[in-house]
């Protein structure tokens, strides 16, 4: 039903910029989004309307970017790991941890309110986020393990962890400056948000205006080549599981701002599914050496969109799973560049030079 | 280093089960007159059961009853281990809270070769044979639904205006989730007035009951009620309320499942309505069930938990003694 009708083959050949636009990576899923998008005024009033209450900006779009905010942080740390022909399945795990052990100290504080001793609770919960990443980088560049191995053990291990630190409960804090994190606004933004506009714009000068990017998808591409060729492969790919442990570690005090508790239980649980699809939504394949920041960011929103809209119109609660893989296998499929040509393009020769030569271009972010 | 580490460890682990054994010597069997129970838990997986083990303990002690416990980290093979440890020991009574429903037959056929009576608390089994164990102690969650949805029918008694319902679901296809809802419609099926005009899951959880409730003030212009099948996600829902402007409690009436501490506060605050408990106390039940199993008196296929509702007064006054 979000298929968009209108065949690429039917914009003539010889308009370049259409064309352009059309073999744009980030064309496909963002057509995704806004038919997504559209599904709503269908069923809900005023779907778009975006007011101001009580200072701050309200409406379903806003809701959109403010829950999908900590899912776009996970998405942008997995990407580099994808990137790097990896994957970190640990991020739920961090997620859970960094909130648990965060809300843990602020609880401790005599003054729940002191902006410092929150700044503190947060600076911890982030070292350890840190920490856990690098021993996943640890495992998989200094003793050769598996990504999907190495990250496991902290996804299974990480839950445990964080019921340790939470005692098996829920933990409550009532802290006005920690609520702000996820929860609260700024210049009547949400400011979860603003953290995330921070980070990718801090990720893509560092990828995409540094080497560090080139660096990633040389190890992507091929690792051993790129020893060979001098480039520190080892300390690339524990950068970057650093560096998504941090984005996970971010998401989680996000998560449990939002809802003033930390939930070891059930904080960030199966995030690091909705982190990978949300990746290869945005057309960064898992078999590594290029990727997509941009793409990453659309492919997170769609998901999120999704989910609202199900809310949103109403979909049974039984059925919510089926619909949803309904739609992402559309998404997948309308987003591949192979299907579509295979649909779009039937009569052109298929598998020439040109979509081989379309694969190796790097779009910036 | 590591080595001395390990040493110690074990050490350590010597000295605990030395001090366990020497505990309950002398047991296996009641020859002082003292019940001895076998108690087999499921785990620690929630606050809900920290708080249903210890009551099991406290009422154990004050009961006068010598309490085995072991705790099966989730795991039925654990528990059945357990509960074999207890058969050998020739405890009076075993009480467990099965992990799974089914795969008990065996080793339940085994307690009843030794003439050890069972009793199962909070979880049912899924057994033919009724005689395998004595009796079911647990919610109802069926009544617990039913609870919520009277309450709602008697604050609209007079009135004819349509009354806007939302509710959040607990996990989809669990047996409180379930039974809830049934309970809830059951009841408020009654009168056409009562429209639930949007019912999701919230998974149980805070974060999804505030997205979804986030969601449900979008798509409804008018709520009039939310009924949550658990506490937590109720105090979500509260957040995402207050975000949009409204007062919860006054605008929108919220109706709530459990009575854990959170809830309980915000009841008293005036920010929940009203909230059905879910008790996870039974201690003091099952030791009284105990005895009458053990002296060989008739005992109820069935009991229900002793449970109890709240209105924002009564948790005023309970919340100072309230134990999770």
């Amino acid at each position: 039903m979000t298929a968009p009708a209108p065949a690429p083959a039917s914009v003539p050949a010889s308009v370049s910029p259409g064309r352009r636009l059309l073999g744009h990576r980030l064309f496909w899923p963002a057509v995704i989004l806004v038919a997504l998008l559209m599904i709503n005024p269908v069923f809900t009033d005023g779907f778009f309307k975006v007011e101001l209450k009580d200072g701050h900006l309200y409406g379903s779009l806003i809701d959109i970017v403010r829950f999908g905010a900590p899912l776009i942080l996970v998405a942008l740390g997995m990407t580099l790991v994808i990137a790097t022909r990896g994957i970190d399945l640990s991020v739920g795990s961090v997620v859970a941890i960094s909130g648990a052990l965060a809300c843990l100290r602020i609880s401790d504080l005599g003054d729940q309110n002191s902006a410092g001793g929150v700044l503190a609770a947060a600076g911890v919960a982030l070292a350890l986020s840190v920490a856990l990443g690098a021993w996943n980088g640890l495992l998989v560049a200094g003793v050769g393990v598996q990504p999907i191995i190495a990250t496991l053990i902290l996804m299974v291990a990480g839950r445990g962890l964080a019921q340790l630190i939470t005692d098996g409960q829920i933990i409550t804090v009532n802290s006005a400056p920690y609520k702000l994190i996820g929860g609260g606004y700024w210049l009547t933004l949400p400011f979860g948000i603003v953290i995330v506009l921070a980070v990718l714009a801090l990720t893509a000068f560092l990828t995409r205006r540094l080497a560090l990017g080139l660096l990633i998808e040389s190890v992507g591409g091929n690792a051993e080549a790129s020893r060979l060729a001098g480039i520190g492969a080892r300390g690339v790919i524990l950068t970057v599981y650093t560096f998504c442990a941090l984005c996970a570690g971010i998401a989680g005090l996000m998560i449990s701002s939002n809802v003033s508790s930390a939930d070891g239980n059930n904080a960030g649980l199966w995030i690091e599914l909705d982190a990978i699809l949300a990746v290869v939504i945005g057309g960064t394949p898992l078999s590594g050496g290029r990727f997509s920041l941009g793409g990453t960011v659309l492919g997170a929103l769609i998901i999120q969109t999704l989910t609202t809209t199900i809310y949103s119109i109403g979909v049974p609660p039984e059925t919510t799973l089926l619909f949803k893989a309904l739609v992402v296998t559309v998404v997948c499929l309308v987003q591949s560049p192979a299907f579509r040509a295979k649909v779009f393009h039937r009569r052109r020769r298929p598998a020439g030079a040109s979509p081989v030569a379309e694969e190796k271009v790097r779009v910036s972010a | 280093m590591f080595k001395r580490i390990s040493a110690l460890v074990l050490v350590g682990v010597t000295t605990l089960a030395m001090a366990g054994c020497s505990g309950s010597g002398g047991s296996g069997g009641s020859s002082d007159g003292k019940i001895v129970m076998g108690f087999a838990q499921v785990g620690a997986e929630s606050g809900w059961r920290t708080a249903n083990t210890k009551s099991v303990q406290e009422s154990a002690k004050s009961a006068g009853v010598e309490l085995k416990f072991s705790d099966a980290q989730q795991k039925q093979e654990n528990q059945i281990k357990a509960i074999r440890s207890y058969i050998q020991q020739k405890v009076d009574v075993i009480a467990f809270s099965p992990v799974v429903e089914s795969g008990w037959d065996t080793v339940l056929n085994e307690a009843r070769n030794a003439k050890i009576p069972v009793i199962l608390t909070d979880r049912a089994v899924d057994s033919q044979d009724k005689s395998l164990y004595k009796t079911f102690l647990g919610s109802d969650f069926v009544e617990e639904g039913k609870k919520a949805g009277q309450w709602l029918v008697d604050q609209y008694k007079d009135g004819t205006d349509q009354v806007n319902i939302v509710q959040l679901e607990g996990t989809t296809g669990s047996a409180p989730a379930n039974d809830r809802k049934a309970g809830f419609e059951q009841v408020v099926s009654a009168d056409p007035r009562f429209k639930v005009v949007a019912s999701q899951t919230g998974d149980f959880t805070r974060a999804k009951g505030k997205e979804v409730m986030e969601a449900f003030l979008k798509a409804n212009p008018k709520i009039d009620v939310l009924y949550a099948h658990n506490d937590d996600m109720a105090l979500g829902a509260i957040e995402a309320i207050e975000g949009a402007g409204k007062v919860p409690g006054k605008d929108i009436k919220i109706i709530s499942v459990d009575a854990v501490h959170d809830g309980m506060q915000a009841l008293a605050d005036g920010k929940i309505s009203f909230i059905v408990e879910c008790s996870p106390l039974l201690g003091p039940q099952l030791m009284d069930l105990a005895k009458k199993v053990v002296k060989g008196e008739q005992v109820p296929d069935r009991v229900v938990t002793e449970e109890t509702t709240f209105t924002q007064e009564q948790a005023k006054d309970a919340l100072p003694g309230r134990k999770y």
